[in-house]
């Protein structure tokens, strides 16, 4: 990657900003306070395009915001009617894909698919239930696993390899098969994983958390039933 | 059983050195030897290749033809694409069941022989086609699967069975690619004599594209792979053909290895590469024994080595891997990290390979077919090169026809050449329909026969399978679409997701079951899969869809159903599985 310090400027539906090369353009709107909506990217860990939903139309050509450095002079599109239905559609998938039952989840108003499903505007999903049969570990002490919520962001590989140092979360199989790894033997409980880690905090769905937590923060009352996910809309 | 583990692992490693790229040939070898890799294997691996167990397992659970749980000492994988089924796969599948007793996915409980699907292995010339062990079997018919059993049983050596073996069918060698005189060496004289610009000006001036059917222009590619800059420079010749219905790398590699090789050689001189890779797929294994002995040849002839020609600042090796059973490692950036070791996901791009690829180096990923028409650039000039096919798409391309056709095999035909004279030449007569570049490709009906291959109008990675007249042209196309739910890697949501959900519904179209509003959020879901996926698997997933519709959009109006809404899922049944679980009589009238 380029250096750092190379000021550019580029437009994001007509507005100017400026940013650094080697910046990400999910970077370089935050810093602009332009939201681009999006699941599997977290600040802190290096991004990987797994979900989609920050895809952009950059030059006329669509790519994930998330993964793309940006360069002096682009143009892109953002907030437009067709981008956010294809966000829509791309959120409405990932609630097909796995069990997500938002009136009975101990997690609703603490869930950042929930809450980008809020923001785009999505009601229920259009297309068919796939009903996965998903598996729960309750093996290990501290930390239990619902997978009934995972949608494959891969927050905690990317945070257990690189920030804990422990490798415990991979992928295995492949297609709509691909799951989330735990080592070799699929339980938690075989792990030297901690409730302090980095990769149980930073599950957008929390299908990975804390054991003996889930209602310390009455349902009403969390982070996105107080207010909506992500940069507030402007005025 | 754990020590024959370890012991084998660590002479590996031992002879290979113990890096994390290695993975592959580490798995290869255990599942060979015990038939698959076991978890207890996976630690081990991890631990002498200096990787974590967690992503050893991520790479071993990705591939189609490594497994972690038991298989039988003999594996029978039997090919059921598209034109396979046409040529009558179910039938020799059935016969297959007959004759071990077990369903396909199972084991015998003897373990002796397990039962598997697999996806093209570019046999369709030949079809139904299997692979048993590493040997491929063709031309199977439901008669021969009783001797066959019987063999494998019998232990007896897999190519003395009746249907063992392939056979090459070259139909019509052209100018360029299957040129018989092209002498060993004869580019690389050619090149020798000039500057690295000036071969990469001859190749421009060629106008040559890339094979594999996006038709990037190659002369532009080695330039930018040439002024990137790096530790050391990389070409990888793309053997990985998984195109349903494309077999021309298979023969192509049989017929002229060593202009291929030429071709490498070529690249490698203007771009800086002291290395080359072949990356060959695991169905075209029985190929390898033939391409070590042509590169030693090569080597032999001093036009492959240190100081290729006597030429001191030039040395230049290529080496093979082999795959593991992948239709998206032939994207060449899966195909990067699959050779790296790891799960064959696409990567994001930028960077492209030609600025970082291999080990993060500047890499040349082209097709068999590009590297072949690379050495006949040299060695004959930009000029004549252009003498054949189009101002945009000049030289020779290498159909794999397949399908309802007289003659099935490869055909070298210039770009430009109407469909209607390819269906003329391998003798199709009343072709209702025409899939080119298969499953990622387009399906034309007889209103698009007129139309000419060729990167202008109708580009191919060289796959044309022929629909003869009463076949059901939509089941084929929902067995393409299952194709790509089974093959996505699953990185993205849109692909992931996207082709299971489009699979279902092809399910239901072929079933009768679809409705118009059906059909509609289904091309809604197809423009979301096209838009947001993250690679060329999911953008052409849809491709078997919609160009059918397209062009013959009358097969759908007679398959929809005439019911306005159609529930997604079976009342009746919901509720009598519901009775029956709790001990209550059948509700009436469902």
């Amino acid at each position: 990657m380029s250096d750092r310090n190379e000021r550019i400027t580029l437009t994001i539906d007509g507005v100017e900003i400026s940013g650094e090369s080697g910046m990400t353009l999910i970077e370089a709107a935050d810093a602009a306070g332009i939201y681009i909506p999006r699941l599997c990217h977290h600040p802190d860990l290096p991004p990987t395009g797994h979900c989609r939903v920050c895809t952009v139309t950059v030059n006329g050509g669509n790519g994930a915001a998330c993964t793309r450095p940006v360069a002096d002079g682009m143009v892109v599109e953002n907030d437009t009617e067709r981008l956010n239905t294809l966000r829509r559609n791309l959120i409405e998938m990932t609630f097909v894909e796995g069990n997500h039952y938002c009136p009975e989840c101990e997690v609703s108003g603490d869930c950042e698919l929930q809450a980008v499903a809020y923001r785009l505007g999505m009601t229920a999903p259009h297309y068919p239930a796939l009903n996965p049969e998903r598996e729960i570990d309750g093996s290990h002490p501290d930390v239990f696993i619902d997978r009934n919520r995972c949608i494959l962001c891969g927050r905690c590989v990317r945070a257990s390899a690189l920030i804990d140092g422990k490798s415990i979360f991979g992928y295995k199989y492949r297609g709509i098969h691909k799951a989330v790894a735990v080592v070799v033997t699929d339980r938690l409980g075989e792990t030297e994983i901690e409730a302090t880690d980095k990769a149980v905090s930073v599950c957008p769905t929390q299908c990975l958390r804390v054991k003996r937590r889930g209602f310390r923060t009455p349902l009403g009352s969390r982070r996105f039933d107080r207010e909506p996910i992500g940069i507030p809309e402007r005025e | 059983m754990v020590q024959e583990q370890e012991a084998l692992i660590e002479r590996i490693v031992h002879d290979l050195g113990p890096d994390g790229t290695h993975v592959m040939d580490v798995a290869r070898a255990v599942s060979k030897r015990f038939g698959y890799i076991p978890n207890s294997a996976i630690p081990t691996i991890a631990r002498h290749l200096q990787l974590s167990p967690v992503e050893v397992r991520d790479m071993i659970t990705f591939y189609g033809h490594l497994s972690t749980d038991p298989l039988g000492t003999t594996v029978v994988r039997l090919c059921n694409a598209v034109v396979e089924n046409m040529m009558g796969a179910g039938e020799v599948a059935a016969a297959f069941e007959r004759e071990t007793g077990i369903r396909f996915g199972e084991t015998t409980s003897d373990g002796e022989i397990s039962l598997r699907y697999t996806a093209c292995m570019g046999l369709s010339d030949q079809a139904p086609s299997a692979l048993i062990n590493d040997v491929p079997f063709t031309g199977i018919h439901p008669e021969l699967v009783q001797e066959i059993v019987r063999g494998i049983r019998a232990g007896l050596n897999l190519t003395t069975l009746p249907g063992s073996g392939v056979r090459h069918n070259l139909k019509k060698p052209g100018e360029i690619i299957f040129r018989r005189s092209m002498e060993h060496g004869a580019a690389i004289d050619k090149l020798l004599g000039v500057s690295r610009e000036e071969a990469l000006e001859e190749i421009k001036r060629s106008g040559m594209r890339g094979a594999g059917g996006a038709g990037f222009p190659a002369g532009k590619k080695w330039e930018l792979c040439k002024n990137a800059s790096g530790d050391k420079h990389y070409v990888i010749c793309n053997a990985d053909e998984g195109e349903p219905g494309t077999f021309k790398d298979r023969v192509l590699l049989a017929y002229n290895a060593h202009q291929v090789f030429e071709g490498m050689t070529i690249a490698a001189y203007v771009v800086g590469a002291t290395e080359g890779i072949v990356y060959l797929r695991d169905e075209y294994d029985y190929l390898r024994g033939h391409l070590e002995r042509v590169l030693e040849e090569r080597r032999e002839k001093g036009v492959l080595g240190d100081t290729i020609r006597s030429y001191q600042k030039f040395s230049f090796d290529i080496r093979i891997e082999v795959g593991a059973g992948s239709y998206v490692v032939g994207e060449e950036s899966a195909l990067i990290e699959s050779l790296e070791g790891k799960r064959a996901a696409p990567r994001e791009r930028p960077p492209f390979p030609v600025q970082r690829g291999y080990l993060s180096q500047p890499t040349i990923v082209s097709n068999v077919e590009t590297f072949t028409s690379a050495a006949a650039v040299i060695e004959r000039g930009a000029e004549w090169f252009r003498s054949f096919g189009t101002d945009k798409s000049p030289g020779t391309k290498l159909l794999s026809v397949s399908g309802d056709v007289q003659q099935p095999g490869v055909y070298e035909i210039e770009y430009g050449t109407t469909i209607r004279t390819v269906l003329h030449l391998v003798g199709a007569r009343n072709a209702q329909a025409v899939q080119i570049g298969g499953a990622s490709g387009r399906c034309l009906s007889s209103g698009g026969f007129e139309r000419r291959i060729a990167f202008e109008d109708v580009p191919t990675g060289g796959s044309f399978i022929v629909f003869g007249p009463g076949r059901d042209v939509l089941e084929y196309m929902r067995q393409f679409i299952e194709f790509f739910a089974e093959e996505s890697c699953g990185w993205c949501t849109p692909c992931r997701v996207g082709t299971t959900l489009l699979s279902r519904f092809m399910d239901r179209l072929v079933a009768g079951e679809a409705t118009r509003g059906d059909l509609d959020r289904a091309i809604e879901m197809c423009d979301t899969i096209r838009n947001a996926s993250r690679c060329g698997l999911g953008i052409t997933a849809p491709n078997p869809l919609l160009t059918s519709l397209e062009s013959m959009p009358e097969l759908y109006e007679r398959r929809l159903s005439a019911e306005s809404y159609a529930p997604q899922f079976d009342l009746g049944a919901e509720l009598r599985a519901g009775a029956a679980a709790a001990n209550r009589p059948a509700p009436q009238g469902m």
